[in-house]
């Protein structure tokens, strides 16, 4: 039940576009239509999850104040923290470059489709930001991160695919000349966010 | 100063504005301009680091490999956003725990990133570190703009000094809770791009 309400409420409620503005960039760049919205979501989802689950395990082995102890008493007061970014940061980059070497060799069709966001995907917000969140945050154990990470994951995807079918629709209409493009599109997003509120608040 | 070097330093301010023009970097524009402190700070935070960052990286331009070339600029990335973020912690700890992982995701901001792609990477130190310093002030200058909105309907505040006065609320005026939240941010900065698209034509899209 803790997994599931944690799961609903990073979809929902603690959804990384609507929320924490996390991925916005590529949120916008990508979001004109919805096959390649789809492609770029469904690689952050899979990124997520799988980057997620070893930052955590990272920073509860490693890098809190005191994490090392299992080393042995000496390393007891060893405090790593100020590292978390660059090792964060690496292990996304080492993970996407994995996935996009292992993708290409075993699923051609999936690389097709996906290959060129996954290098993308390395300087995405939402991925570092995931496991930002997950430092403070307290999960107890791993199987938390990793349905955070899910969640998170697939709120993304939501949000993208949406806004990529508003935006499809939207070249028909009749938009002043001065927001076509990237202001109307900021605009619809904060609508879609005001509609994304009415989630708040939802505990299970 | 040449006209070159003059154009580097004024073009990303107004007419190449990185968040505006070139839409990066948005993710941390709305996430800290609810407060016009925490914005200043921010602003601040990526100027130095899309400099400096900037300034390392043309220095190694010819010695990186360009097959490894993302994870090099990662960690010089990094290394800048760490020395920020340490001395943030010793010297304004209030503003470094409000900004929480935004200061930490400067690594993956847009900008950053962008300008050592697009600039940095094929010019000479200094005109990349000009650059970069300049493409952080167009940065900071939306979000001033944005916190000055956000704070002063928000909270009737500017950097934490009280300027809507008590009177005002005692005759009824209410502090505009929505500006604050997320939603408010995005159509904010919809209509920041629709006055200035508005003014220069030339940037309107077809």
């Amino acid at each position: 039940m803790e997994y599931l309400n944690l799961f609903i409420k990073s979809i929902f409620v603690d959804n990384m576009i609507f929320a924490y503005f996390l991925g916005m960039c590529s949120y916008l760049a990508v979001s004109k239509n919805v096959k390649t919205a789809s492609g770029l979501g469904l690689a952050v989802i899979f990124v997520l999850f799988v980057t997620l689950p070893i930052n955590y395990l990272l920073n509860k082995y490693v890098l809190l104040p005191g994490a090392l102890s299992w080393l042995g008493d000496s390393f007891k007061d060893v405090d790593l923290s100020f590292l978390s970014f660059i090792i964060f940061i690496a292990v996304i980059a080492a993970i996407t470059q994995l996935v996009e070497m292992v993708v290409e060799k075993f699923a051609p069709a999936l690389y097709a489709s996906l290959g060129i966001y996954l290098p993308l995907i390395a300087v995405n917000c939402a991925i570092l930001g995931g496991s930002l969140f997950m430092q403070n945050k307290d999960f107890v154990n791993v199987g938390e991160s990793a349905v955070y990470a899910l969640g998170s994951g697939i709120g993304w995807f939501l949000a993208i695919v949406t806004l990529a079918a508003i935006r499809e629709k939207m070249q028909y209409s009749n938009v002043p000349p001065a927001l076509k493009g990237i202001g109307i599109a900021f605009i619809t997003v904060g609508l879609m966010a005001m509609a994304f509120m009415t989630f708040m608040g939802i505990s299970l | 100063m040449n006209a070159n070097l003059k154009e580097t330093i004024l073009n990303p301010i107004l007419k190449g504005n990185p968040i505006t023009v070139l839409v990066l970097g948005i993710c941390s524009s709305l996430a800290v301009t609810v407060e016009m402190k925490g914005a200043l700070v921010m602003a601040l935070s990526v100027t130095i680091v899309t400099g400096l960052s900037s300034f390392v990286l043309s220095i190694l331009r010819n010695t990186i490999p360009n097959r490894v070339r993302i994870i090099v600029q990662l960690v010089v990335v990094a290394l800048m956003v760490i020395l920020v973020d340490q001395i943030l912690k010793a010297y304004a700890y209030g503003i470094d725990k409000q900004l929480s992982v935004y200061i930490g995701l400067i690594i993956t901001n847009c900008i950053v990133m962008g300008r050592i792609e697009a600039f940095a990477l094929g010019n000479k130190p200094i005109p990349s570190l000009l650059d970069g310093l300049a493409n952080g002030v167009g940065y900071g200058l939306i979000l001033v703009v944005m916190s000055f909105f956000r704070e002063l309907f928000g909270s009737g505040t500017l950097l934490g000094i009280r300027i809507i006065p008590e009177s005002f609320y005692a005759a009824g005026y209410m502090n505009n809770g929505l500006v604050i939240l997320p939603p408010m941010a995005l159509i904010l900065i919809g209509c920041i791009i629709w006055i200035q698209r508005g003014i220069q034509k030339d940037l309107q899209e077809k």
